[in-house]
């Protein structure tokens, strides 16, 4: 995969603060990258080294093998939607368009063209010769976009564009950014905090804590074999369950054992060899529990049921299990009382071990 | 009160409360309370209180010097007469000179227009350079700019008299205009930086990476978002330069003070009859330009000044 975009060893600070610290992240050409985090984390703050909005305190920023780490952010190829829209509030939709052109001395044939294109795919052509607003927070988005499109740049750089919509629009407006990069087969960054949008959009997730990135993987990588436990925590909602415990051996296997509570780890697949007595923590989601008639194999545990959460299309349990308390997501049609009696077992294969102290996939 | 307990059709619908239709319940009514009476009453007070002087100088103004000498200063005039204001305008003394407050009037606007304009316009490019572009030593600038907002004006004053004459242009127009432009950068630019900085930052973000340079943003962007806060500078130099009596006698020649100084050598003059009606006059005459600034723009100041305050 040709690079699109490439990240040296770029460092940020803010006086005393490094917001980012040697980072190095390479983006192929039409991959659709998101950069996954929670406020603070330095996601935006990269996003804007990119843009050419903030100066670097070291490292080099690459965009199609150009290195644009000083360049002005007009003449490095991009465009960028925010989250506030951006869009100027005394200029008309067609003018919030053909600004950047017309500042670029842009033929007035040529612009014309390239905003009919854009209000064409955006579908934006009936609101041209409104103000912003006149329009609603999904057209304002919409428009948003519109002007990083009539630039026919190379890269989309997104700040969480989502955010300051209302949950309906944000699941509509989520999948014309997806189908907009499958026609346009540009290469995209999407800043996000929301996992939905990191899930569903990226071809790659950049999970980021701290300035560092966590791991780089594609969505199902990152879903079902998180690298850490920060990552496992993060993605996933409710949260992945965590049993604390450590690793005793049994005729020969590996067993975890929590609270006195034995778990076989057949199934597992361990990347490094497991010693008797080391601490860990297992981590499982909370439809890779097995419930009642689905809990299966040798090893089948006793619990009750806690509290019930109906969902609409799933259910979701909490029991009480041997001193710790599980989610479980079962289907909608499922119904358990409270305090009820329910077997459970876990689907191994796709659970995760991490070592207790460093944190660290096992 | 005969409309509150009328029945309309609406009021019906107390009987099948929950109906759509015309809001019902009980009415507050306004009354003639206590408290109200209290508040307008002290309101009413303040207010002719603060009016008064202003009355017995338009009365008087318009009053002949024989029935001033009457003494009644809150009566009416009897025979209606505006010929002190002409001769405050255009034929009263001040030393040599009797050609009134109109050669003021026009030394003030030749003062007030291009001071104004120029301390506006670079107050205002100095507000959006310390609040977008961050460059090295904006802080500090920043800081050096408050500080000397505070030290007073007196003790600038013979500094600057030396430097003017060093440059050739004490005592004339020139000179006073550069003292007021320079005076009012203080405050103008502090004005101009945090109402840009109110602005929203990806909007100049976004002008950036749509390729706009430095005057492109302030001329595209900014300034068309920015009329308040520009209505608001407007209003605090012209009055504040038109009202100013310092500068204009220590840094201008006789034949070039504004009217504040003109009005203060009309009143004050030793010689002859004090003609309160000619003074009077004058001073109406020269309080007229800030009063109708103030009314014609009131508005739009609020709003500048209150601008900012809610995200909106």
């Amino acid at each position: 995969m040709q690079k699109s975009v490439s990240i040296k060893d770029l460092s940020l600070s803010f006086g005393a603060v490094n917001v980012l610290e040697n980072l190095n992240l390479d983006i192929g050409e039409g991959e659709f990258l998101v950069l996954l985090g929670s406020s603070g984390c330095g996601k935006s703050t990269l996003l804007n080294c990119i843009a050419g909005l903030l100066e670097p305190t070291g490292g080099q920023i690459f965009i199609k093998d150009k290195n644009v780490t000083w360049e002005e952010p007009k003449d490095r190829g991009i465009g960028m939607v925010f989250q506030s829209y951006a869009l100027y509030p005394q200029m008309t939709v067609e003018k919030n368009l053909s600004f950047g052109l017309q500042v670029a001395r842009m033929p007035r044939a040529e612009i014309d063209k390239r905003v009919a294109r854009a209000s064409e795919i955006l579908q934006i052509g009936p609101l041209l010769k409104r103000k912003p607003s006149e329009l609603s927070g999904g057209q304002r988005q919409r428009v948003a976009i519109g002007r990083a499109l009539v630039r026919d740049v190379d890269v989309f750089l997104f700040d969480e564009p989502l955010s300051n919509l209302d949950a309906k629009l944000r699941s509509e407006l989520r999948v014309e950014i997806k189908r907009l990069h499958q026609s346009l087969k540009n290469t995209m960054i999407y800043v996000t905090h929301d996992q939905i949008e990191a899930l569903t959009l990226a071809d790659r997730i950049a999970i980021m804590k701290s300035g560092v990135i966590q791991q780089l993987a594609d969505p199902n990588t990152i879903y079902n074999a998180p690298r850490n436990m920060f990552v496992a925590g993060f993605i996933g909602s409710p949260s992945m369950n965590f049993l604390r415990g450590e690793i005793v051996v049994k005729g020969g296997k590996p067993v975890f054992i929590a609270n006195g509570v034995e778990f076989s780890l057949d199934g597992y697949a361990a990347g490094e060899p497991l010693e008797a007595g080391r601490k860990v923590v297992l981590g499982v989601r909370p439809e890779h529990v097995k419930v009642d008639e689905d809990a299966t194999g040798a090893e089948v545990h006793q619990a009750s049921v806690d509290i019930e959460e109906p969902m609409g299309a799933d259910n979701l349990l909490w029991l009480k299990h041997a001193g710790h308390t599980l989610a479980v997501r079962v289907a909608g049609n499922r119904r358990f009382r409270p305090g009820t009696a329910v077997s459970l077992s876990f689907d191994m294969g796709l659970a995760s071990l991490f070592d207790a102290a460093t944190e660290e996939r096992i | 009160m005969a409309e509150t307990v009328s029945l309309k059709p609406g009021a019906a619908r107390v009987a099948t409360a929950g109906t759509p239709g015309e809001p019902w319940g009980r009415k507050p009514r306004r009354t003639l309370s206590g408290r109200n009476i209290m508040l307008y009453g002290t309101l009413l007070v303040a207010a002719l209180y603060y009016l008064l002087p202003l009355y017995v100088m338009v009365v008087t103004s318009m009053k002949g010097m024989p029935e001033i000498r009457l003494g009644n200063i809150f009566s009416p005039p009897v025979e209606v007469t505006f010929e002190p204001w002409a001769k405050a305008w255009a034929t009263a003394c001040t030393g040599l000179n009797c050609d009134g407050l109109s050669r003021g009037f026009w030394n003030s606007v030749r003062i007030t227009v291009p001071s104004t304009l120029i301390s506006i316009l670079v107050a205002s490019v100095n507000g959006y350079a310390l609040a977008n572009w961050k460059f090295k030593g904006a802080d500090l600038f920043f800081t050096i700019l408050i500080i000397g907002a505070f030290i007073p004006y007196q003790v600038m004053i013979y500094p600057i008299v030396i430097v003017l004459r060093e440059m050739g242009i004490y005592g004339t127009l020139t000179g006073l205009i550069i003292v007021h432009t320079i005076f009012g950068m203080p405050i103008l630019t502090l004005l101009f930086r945090n109402y840009f900085s109110s602005l929203p930052e990806e909007l100049f973000k976004a002008a950036r990476i749509d390729g706009a340079g430095f005057w492109q943003i302030y001329f595209r962007i900014m300034l068309p978002m920015s009329l308040p806060i520009f209505v608001v500078a407007m209003i605090l130099q012209i009055t504040g330069i038109w009202n100013d009596f310092l500068f204009g006698v220590v840094f201008t020649r006789p034949e070039y003070y504004p009217m504040t100084v003109q009005l203060n050598n009309i009143v004050n003059s030793v010689q002859g009859v004090k003609e309160y009606n000619v003074n009077m006059a004058a001073t109406l005459l020269t309080g007229a330009v800030p009063l109708i600034v103030y009314f014609v723009s009131g508005r739009l100041f609020v709003r500048g000044i209150a601008a900012g305050a809610v995200k909106g």
